[in-house]
């Protein structure tokens, strides 16, 4: 005994000598901080955020009234006094874009937990338990899958009626599938671990195991599609806000300002260009931010 | 060692479904295990060895509950294991335990050393809370690990020491039997003395049963007091650990003890280099399953019920060679091979 106890505590030098180790968390977040496209669209990201939440307390640190038409100053070329231009109804594109950033990060988030929470149940439910209840789960999957996102998205918004809202939920059906699918996946692989037997051998009801030992293992490849997910639940938003579907006017939403200002493209190229850029940056932020916390996530770049 | 038997194998089968016709009936079955049969007495080391896919492990897992028998029973302190629910096999997951082969697989990469200890008690309800903290410091000193690596994560630890963590979590219960998977082989030799010299050390400790999994017959000679040899899904022989090694009586045994090598120059025994390869479990050989690739085969092996007879005192023997064998005739053999 003593002389094996021995001979585990010499062998293990490279542990290091600290009590407390460091948790997985801090050293993906040393690892994110090494990539320097996930760190500036981290603060691009942080940077909307604070527009989002500001913008909604303090409105009065807009330039301009986001909503104030005047008809004299449309279509003004970006100045100084509208650093973005003015649109069809003379409104300051500027404070407009400023003032859809909430409406497009809160669909880009809600949806996305919406879809995930179900994605995941639903996914977890099919790959753990599999047999008849993963068919009929996944079959269902697959035929939503069939159908183009965003023609079954209008088809929702068909159904339900026009509003922010219905846009939301629009979204976050159209999306279940995916979560499902990888969430699934993983849990097949991870299911055949040693240590998911191991938990079934100590007598875990399935319930545990699932929350215990399967998803917390399953929980990186989320976080990452979940990021990667904001940045489509935006675009689809936007789809949805182009074509007059999402919000209702004179609501400021970058993509139906870009549909709106779309008949004055030679006239008024900066009516699209400003609110098309403010889509494509967050978007281009969040994939970034996605890409490099799956590579921090990764296990094998993160051990050495 | 007592007389009294702990667990009590009877004729248990093992039947996975290769193929299944359009309406979900099986056409092609792959017979893991096949009607094995053997009993593993209180406070005894047995020995499974056999090569890769030969079905040890499969045992292993049945008695875990992690695969179900096709049929057969499995008797743990008289009671019929494979005839309980699902909850009321629950119950015997305190006495019955498992140590994986691959210490790199079987411990949770999220959850800290204290914690995967921890959970099996926590699950069992075998201590009050408070008092979980104090036996995980407790069981990782009988492993021989210090207390204080208890908030550490398994990817800081090496083989051995993981090994270690995984035998800790299968004692944390205080089970009866523990079922070891080829604990060892998947560790240094090095590490492999220093593991299987402490698994040693707890069984008298804690007056444990082991059922011993492993692919090679050196690693069993070092802890097992009876040994079983196994073959594509039968046992071929079972006997006591001298008596098997000093007077192997079946063919494939005696295959398996002339490939340990030895260190010693002026005592190289003579290596029966077996014909073949093994025979698809999923079509095996009629009779004796070893017959395709057996040295001594003889006319009736492809007819032959390759059961197990009692050749000598405790000596069990599945070969044609002794079909009518009593003890005498088995002497007998033994000179003249």
């Amino acid at each position: 005994m003593e002389e094996n106890k021995e001979i585990a505590e010499t062998s293990s030098i490279t542990v290091g000598l600290e009590e407390k180790p460091e948790s997985i968390w801090k050293s993906v977040w040393d690892s994110l901080k090494k990539n320097k496209a996930a760190m500036i669209s981290l603060v691009f990201i942080i940077i909307l955020v604070l527009v989002a939440v500001i913008t909604a307390i303090f409105p009065g640190v807009l330039p301009h009234d986001p909503y104030e038409q005047n008809l004299a100053k449309s279509f003004a070329f970006p100045n100084a006094q509208y650093w973005f231009g003015t649109d069809q109804l003379g409104r300051d594109i500027f404070s407009r874009i400023l003032v859809g950033t909430r409406v497009s990060l809160s669909v880009g988030v809600i949806a996305v937990a919406v879809s995930l929470t179900c994605g995941v149940l639903l996914g977890s439910i099919a790959g753990y338990l599999g047999g008849k209840v993963d068919t009929i789960i996944m079959r269902l999957m697959d035929i939503m899958l069939s159908i183009p996102s965003i023609l079954l998205a209008i088809a929702f918004m068909a159904a339900l009626g026009q509003g922010i809202d219905k846009a939301i939920i629009a979204i976050s059906l159209v999306s279940i599938p995916e979560y499902a699918r990888i969430v699934r996946g993983e849990i097949l692989s991870v299911k055949q671990n040693d240590y998911v037997q191991a938990a079934k051998v100590i007598g875990d009801k399935n319930s545990r195991i699932v929350f215990h030992h399967v998803l917390p293992n399953v929980m990186s490849s989320i976080i990452v599609r979940a990021t990667l997910g904001i940045s489509s639940a935006i675009l689809d938003a936007s789809a949805l806000g182009f074509l007059g579907l999402g919000v209702q006017p004179p609501m400021a939403e970058w993509g139906d300002m870009l549909g709106r200002a779309r008949n004055y493209i030679l006239s008024a190229p900066y009516a699209m260009i400003f609110p098309g850029l403010a889509i494509s940056l967050s978007v281009l932020a969040f994939n970034l931010l996605g890409d490099g916390l799956r590579d921090a996530l990764d296990p094998k770049s993160r051990q050495n | 060692m007592s007389e009294e038997v702990l667990l009590d194998v009877q004729h248990l089968k093992k039947y996975f479904v290769v193929e299944k016709n359009f309406f979900g009936q099986p056409t092609s079955l792959l017979k893991a295990v096949d009607d094995v049969s053997f009993q593993i007495k209180k406070g005894e080391a047995f020995g499974l060895v056999g090569e890769s896919g030969c079905g040890k492990s499969t045992i292993g897992k049945m008695i875990v509950d992690l695969y179900t028998p096709t049929d057969g029973k499995i008797i743990f302190n008289g009671t019929d294991l494979s005839a309980l629910s699902k909850k009321d096999r629950r119950k015997y997951c305190k006495d019955i335990q498992l140590i994986f082969q691959d210490p790199y697989a079987s411990l949770n990469p999220r959850m800290t050393i204290g914690d995967i200890i921890a959970e099996p008690i926590l699950t069992n309800h075998l201590r009050p809370k408070n008092e979980v903290e104090k036996r995980v410091e407790e069981l990782l000193n009988c492993v021989g690990l210090s207390g204080s690596y208890r908030n550490r994560y398994p990817y800081e630890f090496s083989g051995g020491q993981r090994q270690r963590v995984g035998i800790a979590r299968a004692l944390a219960v205080e089970p009866k039997l523990i079922v070891c998977d080829e604990p060892v082989s998947a560790l240094d030799v090095s590490i492999q003395a220093q593991v299987l010299n402490l698994l040693d050390d707890l069984k008298e400790e804690f007056n444990l049963t082991y059922l011993f999994i492993a692919h090679g017959l050196n690693v069993v000679k070092h802890i097992s007091d009876r040994v079983g040899v196994m073959y594509l899904g039968k046992l071929m022989e079972i006997a006591p650990k001298g008596e098997l090694y000093h007077n192997p009586l079946n063919p494939y045994t005696q295959a398996l003890l002339s490939a340990i090598p030895s260190v010693d120059p002026n005592n190289r025994k003579k290596r029966i280099v077996l014909e073949g390869d093994v025979p698809s479990p999923i079509d095996p050989p009629a009779g004796c399953r070893f017959c395709s690739r057996c040295f001594k085969r003889m006319d009736g092996c492809e007819s032959f019920d390759s059961i197990l007879r009692e050749v000598s005192p405790n000596h069990h023997v599945a070969c044609k060679l002794y079909e009518q064998a009593g003890p005498g005739e088995a002497e007998h053999d033994k000179k003249e091979a």
